[in-house]
Formats: C-alpha cells, sequence, structure tokens
C-alpha cells in the first residue's frame, strides 16, 4: 500500500477536510482543514494500516504571492511501511495563526514546533513550552522568515548590537532549562544534596 | 555584566614617565616575553575553527609562535581568536568573554565574517566582531588558510613589540557604556551599512 491509498483512504475517512491534493516531485501532499487537521494527523498515525509513526519534519511555508495562503508543514513517514507523506494546513497570513500543537502524537514535535513558532510566529495550541528555540528569549523584532521582515530586520544595526548586548544568557539558558527536577533521582547522590542545600529541588 | 571602569588619573600615574633609556629596555623585555608567549582563548563558531584547528596542528604548528597552549578559560588568556561568524545571541557571550580576560589581552579577527558579517549581511548576525569588542588584527579569507592566521599572528607580534608602559591608553578598559554600547552609534551603523554584493540584496518591505 502507497501514499496514493493513503491519500485515498483519508479522502473516504475524512471527505469534507480533505481539501485537495496532488503529487510534488513523487511525493504525495494533502491539504486538510484546519479544525479537523489533528483528528486526521491521530488517524493517520493510529490506523493500523497507515502507521505513520515517524514525524520528521514540521515546518511553514509562505509564499511571495500575497493572496496565496501560509502552510503549515507536517512530514510524516511510517518506518514500517516505508512511505512518506506530506501534510499540509493552509492559514491566512493575516489571521489568526493557531494550529493545534501535535506533541501529544509526536513527542518529536516540540523543538520542531517551537522553531515553526520563532521563525513564523505560528502559534501551536497546547504545546507546554512555546518560546523562542533559535532567536534568543526576549528577541523583540518579530517572526524573521514571515515576508513582512526585511532581511535585514527591521532595525537599525546599532539598536539590533544594542539589544543583543542587553541580553542576559544565563537568565533563560541556565541548569535549571534541563529540567533538572525530572531527572532529580538519577543524578549522583552529592549533586543531589548540593541541589537540595540549594534549594534547587525539592527532593 | 562586566567589569566597572578604573579611573585614570591623568596626573600621577602612568603620563608621569616619560620614556627613557631605562623604561624602553624594560619595555623590550616585557614585550618580547609577551609577544612570544600569547596564550590564545580561541572562540571557533563555523569553518574558520577549522583552519584554526589546522594551525594548530603539527604540520603548521603554533607552537612555533608560542601560542600552543591554548586558554579555555579566559582568565588565562591572552588573545582572543574570534574564528567564524558571530550571531548577535553570541555577541552577549564574546563580550563576557572578553571583560574576564586579564589585561594586557589583544583580540584577532579571524575570517570574513567575524571581521565584517562576510556574505552574512542579515537580521542575525554581528557585521564585524569590532562592534562588540575592540580588534587588533583583521585576518581576511574565506576561511583563511593557516599561513594567513600565521601572518596576522606575526602583525600581532609585530605590534606588541611596539607597545610602550609610557602609553597609558593601551591597557584602559573600553566596557560597554550606560548607553548600551560600545562604540556609537552612528559607528555601528556606519560600518554594518551593506558594502559589494550585498548592497544588491532584495529587500522585502
Amino acid at each position: 500500500m502507497s501514499a496514493a491509498d493513503t491519500v485515498g483512504a483519508l479522502r473516504a475517512r475524512f471527505p469534507k477536510d480533505v481539501i485537495r491534493s496532488h503529487v510534488v516531485c513523487g511525493q504525495d501532499v494533502v491539504y486538510v482543514s484546519n479544525d479537523k487537521a489533528h483528528e486526521i494527523l491521530r488517524w493517520l498515525q493510529e490506523d493500523p494500516a497507515q502507521q505513520f509513526n515517524y514525524l520528521t519534519d514540521i515546518t511553514c511555508v509562505e509564499h511571495r504571492d500575497a493572496e496565496r495562503e501560509l502552510e503549515v508543514v507536517y512530514q510524516l513517514r511510517s518506518l514500517n511501511r516505508k512511505v512518506d507523506l506530506r501534510v499540509k494546513i493552509g492559514l491566512n497570513p493575516d489571521g489568526p495563526l493557531v494550529v493545534r500543537s501535535v506533541i501529544d502524537l509526536w513527542a518529536g514535535a516540540d523543538w520542531l514546533e517551537r522553531e515553526a513558532w520563532d521563525m513564523f510566529g505560528v502559534k501551536f495550541k497546547g504545546h507546554p513550552d512555546l518560546r523562542r528555540i533559535l532567536m534568543w528569549e526576549g528577541y523583540a523584532e518579530g517572526f524573521p522568515l514571515r515576508k513582512s521582515f526585511p532581511l535585514r530586520g527591521h532595525w537599525s544595526r546599532s539598536e539590533q548590537t544594542r539589544q543583543a548586548l542587553e541580553a542576559n544568557p544565563e537568565a533563560y539558558y541556565s541548569l535549571e532549562e534541563l529540567s533538572i527536577a525530572e531527572a532529580y533521582h538519577e543524578l549522583p547522590l552529592d549533586v543531589r544534596e548540593r541541589l537540595a542545600k540549594a534549594g534547587k529541588v525539592l527532593p | 555584566m562586566g567589569l566597572s571602569p578604573l579611573p585614570i588619573d591623568r596626573n600621577t600615574t602612568h603620563e608621569s614617565i616619560s620614556p627613557n633609556w631605562v623604561t624602553t629596555r624594560l619595555d623590550f623585555l616585557a614585550n618580547w616575553g609577551r609577544a612570544n608567549s600569547l596564550w590564545p582563548m580561541p572562540f571557533g563558531t563555523a569553518c574558520c575553527a577549522i583552519e584554526f584547528m589546522a594551525t594548530a596542528a603539527a604540520r603548521f604548528d603554533i607552537a612555533r609562535f608560542g601560542m600552543e597552549r591554548m586558554s579555555f578559560s579566559p582568565r588565562q588568556a591572552d588573545v582572543l581568536i574570534c574564528a567564524g561568524r558571530l550571531p548577535f545571541k553570541l555577541a552577549p557571550v564574546i563580550r563576557r568573554i572578553w571583560d574576564q580576560m586579564p589585561q594586557p589581552k589583544w583580540a584577532i579577527s579571524m575570517g570574513a565574517c567575524a571581521s565584517s558579517g562576510g556574505i552574512f549581511d542579515n537580521y542575525a548576525m554581528v557585521q564585524g566582531i569590532d562592534t562588540i569588542i575592540p580588534v587588533d588584527v583583521y585576518v581576511p579569507g574565506c576561511p583563511p588558510r593557516p599561513e594567513g592566521l600565521l601572518y596576522g599572528i606575526m602583525l600581532l607580534q609585530k605590534k606588541i613589540m611596539g607597545e610602550t608602559m609610557a602609553d597609558p591608553s593601551l591597557r584602559v578598559e573600553q566596557l560597554v557604556g550606560p548607553d548600551g554600547l560600545f562604540r556609537r552609534p552612528e559607528h555601528i551603523d556606519e560600518i554594518s551599512e551593506p558594502f559589494g554584493n550585498s548592497v544588491h540584496q532584495t529587500r522585502s518591505a
């Protein structure tokens, strides 16, 4: 069973929500509605005939034509079936850019969704920790990969330099970020004692 | 973040020393020692760091210049070698490293990206690390060959041999000022202006 069969099965299962589909360079691409996207992705992952158990990438595409939609792209792969499928959600570039997070389906979506948020400003509803990942915390210039963002940024170089020098990396990228709390019981005893003494972790 | 600037008393301290036979001999001795035992702080962020590693390895052998002792702690370093492009995200980091290095200290900007932003004339990249820290020697190239870096190192040694303790300005910390910048903003804007081919880059909006 190939990706084309998957597209057929998708159309049969969700007739109203599969908007269109086509093949690009041998890759099946399905456009689905934003409302049902999470349900469709869940079905693709869980259905025994589909088994798309690997999320290769989440990214976005904004076209130069202003009337075209901004697309959120999910690149899926079934490791058992050796089949790829690309699922796209079209959004209005001017409207609210909100889709549902798929972190409950593929845990690996965590950083991919953070990157899409960082670069395009697409909000992933339900993501537990949606913040910037490539640009630094507190970066206020906008979302760099949007077409409305000038290549050299909105601000003058001196202002960018000032903002960059003002940033305090240690306030955001500290040991706390590594979620010591979760790994607490795997840490060596002396580290645990030190952390407990510093009041960093409640044992 | 950083050190507090030391007030320089213009009337009493170094400026009262005028160059004479003793100070110039002492200068020679101190500079000879400094120039031939520079401990580099390698700040490698990109492909220039690969060339830097080649420079440090056996074939080009940076030990011939007394620089084989890489100082991965800025506290023991003499010369900061920024090998590679510097994104704005790393600007406060290299500034902190520079502030942590004790005097006397020097900086080499290795490669086109560290010196001018190179091909990365975009929103994320510092357009020359001299907008963040003072630089002594610029090594052009993309990346520079080890010979190029060695030539830059020899230029730095030459520069050090020309220093004198009669000049008090050499050891003044150039800190980030109250306006949050280390240079005047109009200077940063001017040296960050697009040049060469990047003048023709399309700007959206």
